[in-house]
């Protein structure tokens, strides 16, 4: 006990001597903090906005869609709500250019405006960068949702259908009491998340109206040279983080991911209105999240056979590298998972830092750090590898925790009292009972650190280079036709590794 | 000899003293009513309850220190026994072996304990397709091979019906007469007590009393037993 | 199996060249096959005897943060707005240049800094999406705001900032009334160049903030005709990229040698293909037709680098003013 305990807290604090000791490095070297200008208010101001706007959407437009994929039965169901996952794991940029051939001024929906004889509309500018966090976190709100409907003992519904309550009744009694658990989980998760996103503001924001810390960051960064100013804004970055975490967690405790859960029973589905409404919900959620990668493809597609062999050596690159980020995501996330299984709370904390940390300045803190021990170049892949594990830890870690408490609390006094312990405990207990919920942290571990192109560019190896630099090489030397036909090659290497992992922690766990 | 020397446990506004020896190779049964701190007694022994104060030695050497799995004690829990995961024989041979790299001697000592308790030829099946009863075999030829002197049961037959507990107990007294094991069997069936256990130890009002002979102590309970009992 | 691993992530390492290292800093497209990064670096190593070896990045931020501690020993790609910080930080050496030889609209007098390639800033549009481009800046001003731009930011982009000066440059104090003007008609403001040309070529916006030398990509390697950059008569915003010795260097022949590579025919002719600009050290009959061909404005523009400096925090204070207003 003590062993494992001691690996998770190790853990705990590297990530906190990370994530803070880089940060303090940068300011040490910028010979401290620099205040902060009008305009790096107003991005605090727009960062905060943003992000509980997106997030309040992300949670509200979650709870028809979940509800009628909770109750409702129909052919293709299973695979439909793990393709409605998928925007969460797709590349930033391959996003990026599936809503704009949607929502853009050329896109669909404004063509289709057009023909209506409705005025267009503009997907830049503030109501962009919405729209593509709804995308993105909408798959993510689903899914906590749905897990929280399936959650519901069966045995309540039998009761209520026994008593015979109408729709309103059980949503009263089971399903408001249910929402008010979860949603505030949901919430949070969405608010993090959009509170540190980068790229989407910089693509959709149609200007410096939108302009978030991250933005600024970047901005004190390569423009201003002031590492101090950075260091400040990654620091409010944190701050706000931590005061969001705060407040949830005096609201309730965070939501769980469920790692696709199903149950045999079904729940009472009423008929009439509702369930056109029920079907309203999905065909319209199906659409809005899957058209624009429908799109992506559509376009990118027919290129991928020409695309020169360099990018093809990136890919494999990139593969290797992702699968070795994943293993290194869920080891160490399920080293904290479990001491936090055993009541160590502030392991979960540590966990939670890198959802708030500034890639940029991250990357800055390890490079003043490592040029004195080796070549920053040499770095470039091992660090690469090891930054998209850290960011990835903390998906990782919630999908984890659920299943970690559970395992300690049905099995953990009976191994400690075999002394099963240490890498014993691991293969024979831990590894073959968490397979199932390993499979998806890793598959999403991989295909984030897939699409990662790495703001990190002070470790940069043009001699080595990932399948993401290849695309922004591509995009930089007018070759748009490529860059898309590569769109298409990362989204799908993405969504393979995830099927990869995810399938391999099945079938490991059926076993 | 199992030794509580003014042992306590603490855990939030509850508090469990006891303060009392039990001869090496006793049965011992824990009576006493719902959350009187049974389950406390035994875990103060395991080792998942940590104590506040005092100590409990087994043959003069002190416990506190070492970790469940080192401790001289094997505990048998209400459920989840074995790993649902893990064939018969892995679960059983995690008594001799935690990481399961046993030597094909060790391979035929666990098919031996699996003769003794009746469940030859059922080594490679999971838990879950074996019967309630199986599946409690299944953990005392476990309790057999590790061969530890002190056996814990938490209300570890309570689910069985009665003729099937009555199997079980009596497997249990060969099992802990072999080897001249302590035993602590906590139950809420003064039948058992009377059937498998010499001795009593009561739990109430937050004291674990010292071990009284069982018949007389059913026969006449002190007041608050008495309202326990019915 | 480690080694096996190790070698899958690095196989794209090119053969190594003999002889010393000479590390080149540089920013990311420039390495990339489709950069001129590849033909400088085998052009080189078959003169230098040497191995020459582009490090890519944020080139000026990671000098800076390394001091004399670098392990550079050359850059190449730094812009026009970056030489001040880059000359105040006391890292390079001259480069020993004739420069009263280059072909470049403007005379060019900087020892340290030396321009290998160089452009103009412009909105490129697609004759078949707009027939009748505007004629001048000023009647891009006063077009009707349903006509679309895209422009970069120029807090994060280095035609972004050209454009803040080329503004400043074409209408002085007037420039925050030609920011509100502009302003409707720009449908986003991007983080760089790359995904502004994007949304351009995929007809998300009418003309695109670029280069005066873009359409000759579409020209020579897609043999496309109808991208064209608007010349203005107010005149267009000069962009050179320029390479730099470093004083500290423990290569100092090599990077001397290199920066003599640097206006030497041979590199000079493969610039204008790899670069998409205009080499600047060649006479117009050694370029391709087309690119000689490409309409020229009559007037560049241009800041000395301290009143550039001075300019840019108003007028960036303006911009977003106007933008974020």
């Amino acid at each position: 006990m003590p062993r494992a305990l001691s690996a998770g807290g190790a853990v705990a604090a590297f990530m906190f001597a990370l994530i803070l000791g880089t940060l303090g490095i940068v300011a040490v070297h910028a010979g401290g903090l620099s205040a902060l200008g009008p305009w790096d208010l107003r991005a605090i101001w727009f960062t905060i906005w943003q992000a509980a706007l997106s997030a309040t959407l992300s949670a509200l437009l979650a709870v028809p869609v979940a509800r009628a994929l909770a109750r409702r039965r129909f052919a293709g169901r299973g695979l439909l709500i793990t393709l409605l996952g998928a925007p969460f794991i797709l590349p930033v940029i391959v996003a990026v250019m599936g809503l704009v051939s949607v929502f853009g001024r050329s896109g669909v929906v404004n063509e289709v405006l057009a023909w209506a004889g409705f005025p267009p509309v503009s997907i830049y500018g503030w109501q962009g960068v919405i729209i593509a966090h709804v995308f993105f976190n909408l798959p993510l709100s689903v899914r906590m949702i749905l897990h929280g409907w399936q959650a519901i003992p069966s045995e309540r519904f039998r009761l209520a259908t026994s008593l015979g309550f109408e729709p309103g009744d059980i949503g009263r009694h089971l399903e408001r009491p249910m929402l008010r658990e979860v949603l505030p989980g949901a919430w949070l998760a969405v608010f993090l998340v959009c509170l540190t996103s980068f790229a989407v503001a910089l693509a959709l924001g149609g200007g410096p109206r939108a302009t978030t810390v991250e933005l600024a960051i970047y901005q004190a960064f390569r423009f201003d040279f002031d590492m101090g100013k950075a260091a400040t804004l990654a620091l409010v970055q944190v701050g706000l983080c931590v005061a969001a975490l705060l407040l949830a967690s005096r609201v309730s405790r965070p939501a769980e991911f469920g790692a696709g859960l199903d149950r045999d029973d079904v729940i009472p589905a009423p008929g009439g209105w509702r369930c056109h409404a029920d079907g309203a919900a999905i065909v319209l959620a199906a659409g809005f999240l899957l058209v624009p990668m429908l799109s992506v493809i559509a376009q990118g597609a027919p290129g991928i056979a020409s695309l020169p062999g360099a990018v093809w050596v990136a890919t494999l690159r990139s593969f290797v590298m992702a699968l070795i980020s994943a293993v290194l995501a869920i080891s160490l996330s399920l080293a904290l998972a479990q001491s936090v299984a055993r009541g160590q709370r502030w392991t979960e904390f540590a966990g939670m830092l890198p959802l708030v940390a500034s890639p940029l300045v991250l990357g800055t803190g390890l490079f003043l750090l490592l040029r004195n021990v080796t070549s920053p170049t040499q770095l470039a892949l091992p660090v690469t590898v090891a930054i998209n594990a850290i960011m990835a830890l903390p998906f990782a870690l919630r999908i984890l925790i659920p299943a970690a408490r559970a395992l300690q609390r049905d099995y953990g006094r009976l191994a400690d009292s075999l002394g099963l312990r240490g890498l014993a405990r691991l293969r024979i207990l831990t590894l073959p009972r968490l397979a199932r919920p390993l499979g998806f942290a890793g598959g999403l571990s991989a295909a984030l650190a897939m699409g990662d192109l790495g703001v990190i560019t002070l470790f940069a190896d043009s001699r080595n280079p990932t399948l993401p630099l290849k695309l922004y090489q591509l995009m930089n030397s007018y070759r748009m036709d490529d860059a898309a036909a590569c769109a298409v090659l990362l989204m799908t290497v993405s969504f393979a590794l995830f099927w990869l992992f995810d399938r391999g922690g099945r079938i490991r766990a059926a076993l | 000899m199992l030794r509580f020397d003014r042992a306590e446990a603490t855990l939030g506004s509850f508090r469990l003293s006891a303060d009392f020896e039990i001869a090496a190779g006793a049965r011992i049964a824990v009576i006493g009513p719902s959350g009187s701190g049974k389950s406390t007694l035994l875990g103060m022994v395991a080792g998942f309850v940590p104590l506040s104060a005092g100590r409990v030695l087994w043959a003069g050497k002190d416990l506190s220190q070492i970790p469940p799995g080192d401790r001289p004690v094997s505990t048998l829990f209400q459920d989840q026994n074995l790993f649902p995961h893990l064939s018969v024989a892995q679960n059983v041979g995690l008594g001799l072996r935690p990481d399961l790299r046993l030597s094909p001697e060790q391979q035929a000592r666990v098919a031996d304990a699996l003769r003794q308790v009746g469940l030859e030829g059922m080594a490679d099946r999971r838990p879950a397709q074996l019967s309630g009863g199986q599946q409690s075999r299944v953990a005392l030829a476990r309790v057999a091979l590790r061969a530890r002197p002190i056996l814990l049961l938490d209300e570890a037959f309570a689910a069985l019906g009665p003729a099937l507990k009555t199997d079980m107990l009596q497997l249990l007294e060969r099992i802990a007469g072999e080897t001249g094991t302590t035993v602590l069997m906590v139950t809420h069936d003064p039948d058992d007590a009377r059937a498998f256990a010499p001795e009593t130890v009561v739990v109430v009002d937050g004291i674990a009393q010292p071990p009284a002979m069982t018949g007389p102590l059913l026969d006449d309970p002190p007041p608050a037993l008495r309202a326990y009992l019915g | 199996m480690r080694n096996a691993l190790f070698a899958l992530l690095t196989t794209a390492s090119p053969a190594l060249a003999a002889g010393p290292e000479l590390t080149i800093y540089a920013p990311e497209y420039f390495a990339s096959e489709w950069g001129p990064g590849p033909k400088i670096e085998q052009g080189f190593e078959a003169v230098c005897e040497c191995d020459l070896v582009f490090v890519t990045g944020d080139v000026l931020p990671r000098i800076l943060l390394e001091g004399q501690g670098t392990e550079a020993d050359a850059v190449i790609g730094l812009s026009m707005d970056q030489t001040l910080r880059a000359r105040e930080s006391g890292l390079f050496a001259p480069h020993n240049q004739d420069t009263s030889g280059l072909t470049m609209p403007i005379a060019w007098t900087d020892q340290t800094f030396l321009p290998f390639n160089w452009s103009e800033t412009a909105f490129v549009y697609d004759e078949t999406r707009l027939a009748s481009p505007p004629q001048s800046f000023q009647a891009l001003l006063d077009a009707p705001d349903d006509l679309k731009i895209v422009i970069q930011d120029p807090r994060s982009s280095v035609s972004g900032l050209a454009l803040l000066l080329w503004v400043k440059a074409v209408f002085g104090d007037d420039s925050k009334q030609a920011w509100e003007k502009l302003r409707p008609k720009v449908l986003t403001v991007t983080q760089d160049w790359s995904e502004a040309y994007g949304m351009f070529t995929d007809g998300e916006a009418d003309m695109v903030l670029s280069f005066t030398t873009s359409p000759a990509y579409h020209i020579g390697a897609e043999d496309d005709k109808t991208k064209h950059a608007a010349i203005f008569p107010e005149g267009h915003y000069l962009l050179a990229e320029l390479a730099a010795q470093l004083k500290d260097t423990d290569q100092p022949e090599l990077a001397q040698k290199f920066m003599d590579y640097i206006l030497s025919p041979e590199f000079q002719g493969m610039i204008a293909e790899a670069n998409w600009s205009y080499p600047s050290k060649l006479p117009d009959d050694q370029l391709p037709a087309y690119f000689a061909d490409l309409p020229r404005p009559e007037k560049t523009l241009s800041f000395p680098e301290q009143e550039a400096e001075a300019i840019r925090k108003p007028a960036l204070d303006e911009w977003l003013s106007v933008f974020a207003g």
